[in-house]
């Protein structure tokens, strides 16, 4: 598989040279495949929204380390950084952080519009995009942002971010804060922009169950470091050092892991309900 | 004391409500809280949630009906200091909340403001740092804090005003599952010593322990019960779009695929005590 981001030995220290200078990251390292679903996960304060600064050139390696993105060496002060915040699209954690125009219908024509094109070709863009993250372009087009529920706001962020027609979207925490419905259709959107898009998705989640749900590779981050990287399944298989880097296995691996203590002889490598489900059965009609 | 601590008495409120273009958020709304509940509040975004939340302790006034604390209304301005000390609010985003760049001013913040005698003060604040488990980073600036911390600091500057009840908006939702797990352990050592929990989630894991929950639908409660009763009405909660509880919904499919097991399973530690006894009962 092509390789569309590569970040080695990547540091950085908030604050650096005063009394109150925080190192965020020591040494972090993150792949990511040319029409996967990869996951970032840590606990808080691992530097997983830092490390993603990195990938279209928010932050650059400075004395060590290495970024290249879309074949750019971001390190390099001559990389064509404009080109790279077009293909790396970066979704905030806070929605009302990313909106900035009085209209939802401004607000995500604002990136086509500083690309220059057409009057035609940037509305098509703004219908494209605000139907396929399920926002109807007639009702909200010309709503107020400010008036949008939490949910339509996280959906307007990321159509102003797929009008930029980006080749790698970046979501940091996308379904924080949505009622389970909102989460689920999310996950169906996310997943369309990978198979019907062609859109490789880089998603940063606490949400165990949302990871074993969509993620085809994770990278866990521990106090600025990258401490495993893997398949999905195989990352959820060591729930040992997964806890030794204060996080747990999704509420379905834990759930079986409990049963096997308490004497069933489960299968372990269940990471959904419906898998554990699946293993229960299995292991209760043996 | 005749008068339950929290009554909600015909509540609506309406955003927009003198203009042509009114959005009605809770309507005629009745409820009562009990000194000490644990209460939990799940339903969809815009159903309603955080407007009730903010109506508890006068952040909004209803457009009708009454809420009252401790026998007192929130639409009395005079009853409103006493009503935001008894009724505290920590919300989603820490960050909105902060006005100081030391941890343990910002705990001392509220108090000192309401004029708390200095060794009160101190008191307050270092129970509160203690409590949520901040004392190491009492002198560091808010900013500086993880995701989870900040969440606890929130609930620390909360706890100074010494409250009768905390009022959380979905306080656990930006956090990792330990740090969660820290904030809900925190809530129940808080229950257990008397504080009323209200409760605003999207994660129904986190409603197991509560001795309430109620489901909001377009401003009404659609559902209100024990979580065991209210997981136990799948098809209402299906139709409301909510998720079962995951050892619930494995519970749920086992039952459905011929496995015996009682409905009402809701966690982890009754599905394993059921399945293990009950080993072979389908073979």
């Amino acid at each position: 598989m092509t390789v569309i981001a590569e970040l080695q030995d990547i540091r950085h220290v908030y604050l650096s040279n005063t009394p109150l200078a925080t190192v965020a990251l020591q040494g972090a390292a993150l792949s990511v495949h040319q029409g996967e679903i990869a996951a970032l996960v840590g606990p808080s304060g691992a530097g997983k929204s830092t490390l993603l600064h990195f990938l279209n050139g928010l932050l650059r390696p400075r004395a060590t380390g290495h970024v290249c993105v879309f074949d750019q060496d971001t390190g390099d002060p001559h990389s064509d950084i404009v080109a790279l915040r077009q293909q790396v699209g970066l979704v905030f954690q806070y929605p009302h952080q990313q909106l900035f125009e009085r209209f939802v219908g401004d607000d995500i024509a604002y990136g086509p519009r500083q690309q220059g094109h057409s009057h035609e070709q940037v509305t098509e863009t703004v219908r494209w995009a605000m139907q396929t993250v399920g926002l109807d372009f007639e009702t909200f087009v010309d709503r107020h942002t400010f008036s949008l529920s939490g949910g339509e706001m996280r959906r307007a962020a990321l159509a102003g971010v797929l009008a930029m027609r980006p080749q790698l979207l970046v979501l940091d925490e996308a379904t924080a804060g949505l009622d389970p419905r909102g989460r689920r259709e999310i996950h169906h959107l996310l997943r369309h922009l990978r198979d019907e898009e062609g859109i490789t998705i880089l998603l940063v989640s606490n949400d165990m169950d949302e990871v074993a749900e969509l993620a085809d590779r994770v990278t866990v981050l521990h106090e600025g470091q990258t401490v495993m990287q893997g398949l999905t399944r195989e990352v959820f298989a060591d729930r040992q050092r997964l806890a030794a880097h204060d996080l747990d296995l999704p509420a379905a691996g834990e759930i079986v892991h409990a049963l096997r203590e308490g004497g069933l002889a489960v299968d372990l490598g269940a990471i959904t309900v419906a898998e554990a489900e699946e293993a229960i059965w299995q292991a209760m009609t043996r | 004391m005749d008068h339950p601590f929290i009554r909600i008495e015909n509540l609506s409120y309406t955003y927009n409500a003198q203009t042509d273009a009114p959005i009605p958020a809770l309507r005629q709304i009745n409820l009562t809280i009990a000194r000490g509940e644990y209460l939990s509040i799940v339903g969809h975004n815009g159903s309603g949630k955080s407007t009730l939340a903010k109506c508890l302790n006068g952040l909004l006034i209803p457009t009708e009906g009454e809420v009252l604390i401790d026998g007192q209304p929130t639409r009395n301005e005079d009853a409103l200091i006493p009503i935001r000390t008894q009724v505290g609010m920590v919300f989603q985003n820490p960050d909105n909340q902060f006005v100081t760049t030391v941890v343990e001013d910002e705990v001392a913040f509220g108090p000192e403001n309401l004029g708390v005698p200095r060794d009160e003060l101190r008191r307050r604040v270092d129970d509160a740092l203690i409590a949520t488990h901040l004392w190491e980073w009492r002198k560091h600036s808010p900013r500086h804090l993880s995701a989870g911390q900040k969440a606890r600091l929130a609930i620390a500057a909360t706890l100074a005003m010494a409250p009768d009840c905390l009022v959380l908006d979905e306080s656990t939702a930006m956090l990792d599952p330990v740090s969660r797990r820290n904030v809900l352990a925190l809530l129940q050592t808080l229950h257990q010593d008397g504080l009323a929990i209200v409760a605003i989630t999207h994660f129904m894991e986190e409603v197991v322990p509560a001795d309430r929950v109620i489901v909001m639908e377009r401003g009404q409660i659609a559902l209100q019960g024990t979580p065991r009763d209210v997981f136990a009405q799948h098809e209402t909660l299906d139709r409301l779009g909510l998720n079962l509880p995951p050892a619930a919904a494995i519970a749920r499919g086992l039952r459905q695929r011929g496995i015996d097991l009682p409905p009402g399973l809701l966690t982890t530690q009754e599905l394993v005590r059921h399945l293990t006894q009950g080993k072979g009962a389908g073979a």
